[in-house]
């Protein structure tokens, strides 16, 4: 019974998907990083390292939290939210960074770099850099730069340099093909912190495992607080590092739902979206095969989202297998369901998501007023929305005045 | 119909000549259609042995800055798989000895249908492929059906292929090899002549097939010196900035053109000039 958990195989691949599709120059590095990642996750002097900054630096175990308020504001399931916003930095991301920042020590690497979209990844990069005493770059696309001020400023404090991409249209795809020529160009002694379960194997494997700890604890938290499993978990998809995190523990479990939200932006039908498996169709980028967001040429087509963390024009590999499987249920919410779902969660539980966070919720708007009380249905409350406040108001501005 | 053997043709009778190929890298389509055409159809005269013609793509994230441009200025022009595929087999009908490898990145191959790529671009007159992010572990996507096309698979090995990997890179390739002389994107520094002697002649005891150097070449004194001992000299981001610094299509294509004569005079003098400071 591990026909979802055993993957990817020793190529990578997750059935079609997946693999190694990246320049020469980077091969011999990635296939060392998959070595040094193979005995990593059997060393037990590695593994204490990683529980002790997981516990005394990043704060975890995150809590499991009833949401009562939410609850009743449905009327349906019982709702709780996996509160990975509690995390040192704000989200979930910061669980990668630390397993990533360990291996980049242990391989001798001198130098982070690593891309970003929303600058949540870029903070928790330039977090692990700055405690690791390691100079830390960050790519981020020029156009995410001004949307995303705060998150910029706090990189700079870190001690981080921002580099602002304006090559291709300046947002997290180009971040992510100005990270790698960095890399391809700094091969020797660079470490690429990827911040979501994308890129060239062994990374979609590894984000996940070092996510993984969001599931394995929403598991026996469950366990403990109802003496089962839960129902039904749902979680946004940028890349997707949160969703696998969250569900890769549960896969071999038949009774768990899973529900992974995609951004639909203005709508799926009005191309003006970040759904890459609502709305797109199998290609290779960024060292793997993938579904992304094309044209029948195979040019790539920008994303839109109102959330920058959503904002890129594919999706980790494993999604793409686990929706040609159908084990996994892949829906998406728009830009203005989102924005109604943070309001929701804002007024009733007191807790400010993020937009990203936010497709998770709208769809919880959408499917827990049909479901009993007894459905436990766990949401991952994968980020906080301060760094959202500017684009809130802007989109929100005339209600409040 | 493909000749497959038009590259091997090339290099022997280089070979007989005792001086290295001059490979030019142009995008398809770029700055326009029509200026792309002129550039490709004048490159034999102008001295060009090889033709690395790039099929655009969005996210080139092999490339430097100035092939980045090229890429969407061709896109911006309205570039197509079908359209780079139609200009080769229009050269053709012209020339049907100057090899034309394509270069670029998988997806517009894979969205295109391999089998349906391959088919056509050796009935066009394709002889070599490419295509910098297919690594031997994925030769079966690409690199095994293009031999059954009778298209060359030419793989580029770099400061990082170490003498462990080098046989895996070297198995199936064909036609030539593409020795990459800096770790980094196109368009970078250049290497050190020495250093890059050394690597040359560390892959010869590897190989037999023909080994061309690119990435970071300029000049025609760089080419010179590099051509000594490498069997092909590529020269591609230094003419595509030819083409970005044009303020017309005219323009662009003499730029273009003067610069490969250039080049080419000193790759056919370099290995029998009497001053070394030329070379």
């Amino acid at each position: 019974m591990n026909q979802f958990v055993n993957l990817p195989d020793t190529n990578g691949l997750f059935g079609s998907f997946g693999g190694r599709f990246v320049a020469e120059t980077l091969m011999p590095l990635i296939l060392e990083l998959q070595d040094e990642y193979a005995a990593a996750k059997n060393d037990p002097e590695f593994q204490r390292q990683l529980a002790y900054f997981q516990g005394d630096y990043v704060g975890r175990p995150s809590p499991l939290y009833f949401a009562e308020r939410l609850t009743e504001h449905f009327g349906g399931a019982s709702i709780y939210l996996k509160r990975e916003e509690l995390n040192h930095t704000g989200a979930h991301k910061i669980n990668n960074c630390i397993g990533q920042v360990l291996l980049a020590k242990q391989m001798g690497k001198k130098r982070i770099i690593a891309e970003t979209g929303a600058g949540m990844h870029g903070v928790a990069t330039a977090t692990v850099a700055a405690r690791f005493g390691l100079p830390c770059v960050i790519y981020m696309g020029a156009t995410d730069i001004e949307r995303q001020q705060p998150n910029v400023f706090r990189m700079k404090l870190l001690g981080a340099e921002v580099i602002p991409v304006t090559s291709g249209t300046g947002t997290l795809k180009d971040a992510m093909n100005e990270a790698l020529r960095d890399w391809v160009t700094n091969v020797d002694d660079t470490f690429y912190i990827i911040g979501t379960v994308a890129g060239p194997h062994p990374y979609p494997a590894m984000v996940r495992d070092f996510q993984a700890v969001i599931g394995h604890e929403t598991r026996s938290q469950m366990l403990e607080k109802q003496g089962r499993l839960p129902d039904s978990l749902v979680a946004c998809i940028g890349g997707g590092s949160n969703a696998m995190g969250l569900f890769h523990p549960f896969l071999n479990d038949p009774d768990v739902q899973m529900i992974g939200v995609e951004a639909g932006g203005k709508g799926v039908k009005s191309g003006l979206h970040a759904a890459s498996l609502n709305g797109g169709t199998p290609g290779v980028l960024h060292g793997n095969r993938t579904y992304l967001l094309q044209n029948e040429d195979g040019q790539i087509i920008d994303a839109h989202s109102i959330s920058a963390g959503l904002d890129y024009p594919g999706i980790g590999p494993e999604h793409a297998w686990l929706h040609e499987q159908g084990r996994v249920e892949y829906v998406s919410a728009t830009d203005d369901e989102a924005l109604e779902a943070f309001q929701i969660c804002c007024r009733q539980e007191g807790i400010i998501p993020a937009l990203e966070t936010a497709h998770a919720l709208a769809e919880v708007a959408k499917r827990a007023p049909r479901l009993p009380r007894e459905h436990l249905m766990v949401v991952n409350l994968s980020g906080r929305g301060d760094k959202d406040m500017m684009s809130v108001a802007h989109h929100l501005g005339e209600k409040f005045q | 119909m493909n000749t497959p053997t038009r590259l091997k043709d090339c290099f022997a009778a280089l070979k007989q000549q005792n001086r290295p190929a001059l490979v030019s890298y142009l995008t398809a389509g770029d700055p326009d259609a029509e200026t792309s055409r002129r550039l490709l159809h004048g490159l034999p005269e102008a001295g060009v042995d090889i033709i690395e013609l790039g099929m655009p793509f969005s996210d080139p994230m092999a490339d430097g800055p100035a092939i980045q441009k090229a890429a969407l200025r061709a896109l911006e022009g309205g570039q197509t798989q079908v359209k780079t595929l139609d200009m080769v087999r229009r050269f053709r009908e012209q020339n049907s000895t100057t090899p034309i490898v394509l270069m670029g990145y998988y997806n517009p191959i894979y969205c295109y249908g391999v089998e349906r790529f391959l088919t056509e671009a050796a009935s066009a007159g394709v002889d070599g492929l490419i295509v910098v992010d297919l690594p031997p572990e994925h030769d079966e996507e690409l690199c095994q059906p293009a031999a059954q096309h009778g298209i060359d698979f030419i793989r580029l090995a770099t400061p990082t292929t170490d003498a462990k990997r080098l046989p895996k890179v070297l198995s199936n390739t064909s036609g030539f090899i593409y020795y990459v002389s800096v770790a980094g994107v196109t368009g970078g520094s250049a290497p050190t002549p020495e250093r890059l002697e050394a690597s040359v002649a560390q892959l010869r005891e590897y190989t037999e097939l023909p080994i061309a150097v690119g990435f970071g070449i300029r000049t025609a004194e760089q080419a010179a010196t590099i051509g000594r001992f490498s069997d092909a000299v590529v020269v591609g981001s230094a003419l595509v900035d030819c083409i970005e610094h044009a303020s017309t299509p005219d323009e662009a294509v003499e730029r273009v053109h003067g610069l490969v004569s250039e080049l080419a005079e000193s790759v056919r003098a370099c290995r029998t000039a009497s001053e070394p400071q030329v070379c």
